[in-house]
């Protein structure tokens, strides 16, 4: 089991490295260049540029400049938004809760669902359900999420006046950050209505940004099961006159949980990318928006740090469930 | 009474092509304590008839008999859970592949003790008593430390010897072991053979021995059962059936045995078991036989009583008459008109 | 000794022939409701894309802003002459969904193209070659598998800048791994079988079997990746038009339709269902293709 660890751990570094790269070269490739950049529209002197490039370290090999970076990285250092004049790492530990927290939220919402819907349809196979399930998680898969988003506002939020438009909270509320998650903030600032208005502004995010995972949760339990059910070792749980509910409920689902796991390791990276449409649509003051908004302020210092930082996490949720699943699945478990 | 009976038992498969037939009109009686051997090749129909005895027929799959009792109760009338309450404890099956036939997401101890629960009402404590004697019963070493051991750390002849601690683990009147050794070693084959008997006697359980492997049901049987293409072509007491084989394909699958090969070269049977697509309208083993006849390409012959047992053939080996009769009926085989 | 081994069968009455594997691959097809829809639907777009300028009622371009934000027709205030109302500034909404289906199904084709292209050589390559430049391809495909699709897609076209073909380009580096993935797959396991052994035995070239031997052989699951493939180019195109990171303004290109179209979401429902719905369905559509495709070729499957 260490040498699983010890060997999985290992294989993220250059993965890493890799990441390191494409965060510091892909932004050298912008046009232009980056101390006029910086400088934006007013311009600068031929004396001040070379001071800056020099203090920049931008007068030496690509080479050193990598090393450069990798060195301010290692320390922390991402450096500072062109716009904001904050510091990117700063400001990334301020929006990423409220991501994380509608990220939880959709990931919860598409396992609640996906999970239970699949493995009906699993068991009854070629049924009116199964196709039913098939067809709408297939049609959620295929969805375009920007106007899914825009559909449910137009119908739930202007039509039914069910839920805010957008946003985290009602403005009337403020609640300090604790923990940035303005769902625990809230519930603990013993404000039922901030809590209750918080919750409210999280449904339809939540909704929009599980959609593709709870399909892609549900096909793949559905299609795990399935063949976990013509295993041998299920014929030998019937043989045993075990009930139906326990044949399928403990001896199929712990089995087909197995490749379920992967694949919800697999929606992290789904999830930033649907987190950057949510937010945008939803005004939700998060990662994905800041980084959209980055761009089209050119704040290239918060793309890259945004990049780097994204491309970690996800790195390391791949890596934990990686180890999750040498976790709950014996084979790997015991030293194989 | 006898223990089991089945009569006119039919199990059908829908697929593309149409209706597959896996198992044709079986009828068959089993004693209390009796061992029978099922013979024939991959595909005959040995395991369906099983499976099918035990509730385990997968979803399409589609099973008629006149008659199915166990113990005498009627299966066919039985409820679902009724049903559940006998498979595992009174009728226990063991398979062909231990390692892919035991959970590989839990312990042995888990596995074992989960029967015991279920059947026996057995508390934890009680069931992982009665579980380390049953492994040990079934010779293996260290039961105890055994229990937290997953299917995939034990050899395939532990895990068979595990599945088989379970199948008697409620003392099950009637045990139905499909190919329980073709999965395994020679040698350790032989110790799984001698263990399936032993409990049998001492437990004086009828033992249903499902193989092609004609070797294992001489060491094992006492009445035999062949099979091809899903109908019982012979059914007769193991001893007259190598002795005397009635049925040409009887006669052919004793002619493969290596001890009893004439010269260096080894009998074969030509060709294979009909499929959906090339199903004999006569008799079914016809295309492969070597005494066929027209008569026997056209009509399909009925089972018989004959010789102490029964036959599906018009012309049994034994039969006196029996060179006259293929005569009559244009024989196309070469060696039969001689 | 069992009496398992067998000669070939000798002369059976049959009563009836397996069918031909193409046949056969059509009875599994068809025999899919959802997947014949979905090529149903794709026939039908790929025929509005090519007859656009018949069947289009109006220019896509034209602006007229006295008939700004018109509603469809069975609302009131609606025409016919604007079956399904007008955008801010005028426009034909339905004559620039049917201009749009062009584009979609471009960035869908040329994306996929570029991606199956380069991944399958690289996919080869990689099989082929082993050693460092097996693992160097590998792991920078890992690299771009572990970055999220669209965020990947953005910084590319934040540095390419914006555009229809600058996103087409992002797009179809996003998804190139998949294709990498596969080929190098198929390479490695066809190059164990027999036939390209005993191929090599009679001095057939690394280049002559890569094409001649091992990629007939891993054309089936191609196809079925190229079918959802097109659906995810097209989604993600989409999502970048969305962004105004992808085609620019006024091209009819479905997601830049929305993203104008956000700000009116209050005022004119129909400005922003429209191009979404015809999103969903062609993305649908090649989705239902494509598991159709697999299920009918995926022997596994097969009972």
């Amino acid at each position: 089991m260490l040498r699983f660890i010890l060997t999985r751990v290992s294989l993220v570094i250059p993965t890493f490295i890799g990441i390191t790269l494409l965060a510091f070269f892909l932004i050298r490739l912008v046009p232009g260049d980056p101390i006029e950049t910086m400088a934006g529209e007013r311009g600068i002197d031929a004396a001040r540029h070379e001071q800056l490039k020099k203090d920049f370290g931008l007068d030496k090999p690509l080479i050193i400049q990598y090393g450069y970076y990798i060195e301010r990285v290692l320390h922390g250092d991402l450096g500072k938004s062109i716009v904001t004049r904050e510091s990117v790492l700063s400001e990334f530990q301020t929006l990423f809760p409220a991501t994380v927290e509608l990220a939880v939220c959709a990931i919860l919402f598409a396992l609640f669902l996906g999970i239970p819907a699949g493995i009906l349809a699993a068991v009854r196979r070629n049924s009116i359900f199964d196709h039913g399930v098939m067809g709408i998680s297939l049609t959620g898969y295929s969805m375009p999420i920007f106007w899914w988003g825009l559909i449910l506002i137009l119908v739930v939020s202007v039509q039914l006046g069910w839920t805010p438009v957008s946003g985290r909270i009602d403005v009337l509320y403020y609640i300090e950050p604790v923990t940035g998650f303005l769902l625990i903030d809230s519930f603990f600032s013993e404000d039922e209505g901030a809590f209750m208005s918080a919750l409210g502004h999280l449904i339809l995010p939540t909704i929009v940004l599980g959609t593709q995972p709870l399909a892609t949760i549900a096909r793949m339990t559905r299609s795990a099961m399935l063949e976990v059910l013509g295993e041998d070792y299920i014929r030998t749980a019937k043989a045993k006159g075990l009930s139906r509910f326990r044949v399928i409920g403990l001896h199929a689902l712990r089995n087909a949980l197995i490749p379920v796991v992967t694949v919800i390791g697999l929606q992290v990276g789904v999830l930033f990318t649907g987190a950057i449409l949510t937010e945008t649509i939803f005004s939700w003051p998060g990662i994905g928006k800041w980084l959209i908004e980055a761009i089209f302020r050119r704040d290239y210092p918060v793309l890259q740090g945004g990049l780097l930082l994204v491309g970690v996490i996800v790195m390391s949720v791949n890596l934990i469930v990686d180890l999750t699943y040498g976790l709950i699945n014996p084979r790997i478990r015991h030293n194989r | 009474m006898a223990l089991l009976e089945i009569e006119n038992l039919s199990v059908e498969f829908p697929t593309q092509g149409g209706i597959m037939r896996a198992v044709d009109d079986v009828s068959l009686k089993l004693d209390v304590g009796e061992v029978l051997g099922v013979v024939g090749e991959s595909g005959s129909g040995k395991s369906v008839t099983m499976l099918a005895l035990m509730g385990l027929i997968p979803f399409p799959g589609r099973v008629k008999a006149k008659k199915l009792s166990f113990n005498g109760r009627d299966l066919l009338t039985m409820s679902d859970r009724e049903r559940r309450k006998l498979t595992g404890k009174d009728v226990a099956m063991i398979f062909q592949e231990p390692t892919t036939s035991l959970n590989p997401c839990f312990t042995v101890g888990f596995q074992l003790t989960e029967t015991l629960r279920l059947h026996e009402g057995m508390d934890r404590k009680a069931a992982r008593r009665r579980a380390i004697e049953l492994l040990e019963q079934v010779g293996i070493p260290s039961a105890e430390s055994r229990l937290t051991a997953y299917p995939h750390q034990l050899s395939g002849g532990m895990n068979q010897r595990v599945m088989i601690a379970m199948a008697i683990a409620c003392n099950p009147k009637l045990l139905i072991a499909d190919e329980p050794t073709t999965a395994l070693d020679v040698t350790i084959q032989a110790q799984i053979l001698d263990l399936l008997m032993t409990l049998q006697k001492e437990r004086n359980m009828a033992l249903v021995m499902i193989t092609h492997n004609m070797g294992v049901v001489a060491e094992t049987a006492k009445r035999v059962m062949v099979m091809y293409a899903g109908q019982i072509m012979e059914e007769r007491s193991a001893a007259d059936l190598f002795a005397s084989p009635q049925h040409p394909y009887t006669a052919a699958l004793l002619a493969a045995l290596p001890e009893r090969s004439e010269g260096s070269r080894l009998a074969t049977i030509p060709g294979v078991v009909p499929g959906l697509y090339d199903r004999p309208r006569g008799c079914l083993f016809s295309p492969r036989c070597a005494y066929a006849t027209e008569h026997s390409r056209n009509v399909r012959p009925e089972l018989r009583p004959w010789a102490g047992g029964h036959v599906r053939c018009h012309y049994p080996l034994g039969d006196p008459n029996r060179n006259a009769n293929m005569n009559a009926d244009h024989p196309l085989g070469t060696e039969a008109a001689s | 000794m069992t009496a398992e081994t067998m000669e070939a069968p000798l002369v059976a009455a049959p009563t009836a022939t397996p069918p031909h594997p193409l046949r056969e691959f059509w009875g599994y097809f068809s025999a899919n409701r959802g997947a014949v829809a979905g090529l149903f639907v794709i026939v039908g777009v790929v025929l509005v894309a090519l007859l656009a300028d018949v069947l289009a009622p109006h220019s896509p371009y034209l602006t007229d802003t006295k008939i700004a934000l018109k509603p469809p027709f069975w609302q009131e205030g609606g025409s016919i002459t604007y079956p399904l109302g007008t955008d801010a500034i005028g426009r034909d909404i339905l004559s620039r969904l049917i201009y749009g289906s062009r584009l979609s199904l471009l960035i869908g084709v040329i994306v996929i193209s570029i991606s199956i292209v380069v991944g399958t050589v690289l996919g080869l390559v990689a099989g082929f070659a082993r050693g460092v430049t097996e693992i160097f391809i590998m792991r920078l495909m890992d690299i771009v598998l572990t970055m999220p699709s669209l965020l990947l897609a953005i910084v590319v076209v934040a540095v390419l800048g914006p555009g229809l073909v600058n996103s087409m380009l992002a797009v179809a580096l996003v998804i190139l791994p998949h294709y990498v993935r596969l080929a190098r797959a198929a390479v490695i396991t066809e190059t164990s079988k027999d036939y390209v052994t005993a191929a090599r035995v009679s001095g057939a070239g690394n280049l002559r079997l890569m094409f001649k031997e091992v990629l007939p052989n891993c054309t089936a699951p191609l196809i079925v990746q190229a079918s959802l493939g097109i659906s995810t180019a097209i989604l993600d195109a989409a999502a970048l038009g969305f962004l105004g990171l992808g085609a620019q303004p006024p091209s009819p290109e479905w997601g830049t339709m929305l993203a104008d179209a956000r700000e009116f979401v209050l005022r004119a429902w129909w400005v922003v269902t429209f191009p979404g719905l015809a999103i969903l369905i062609t993305v649908l559509a090649f989705n239902l293709l494509g598991d159709g495709l697999r299920d009918a070729l995926d022997p596994k499957l097969k009972r």
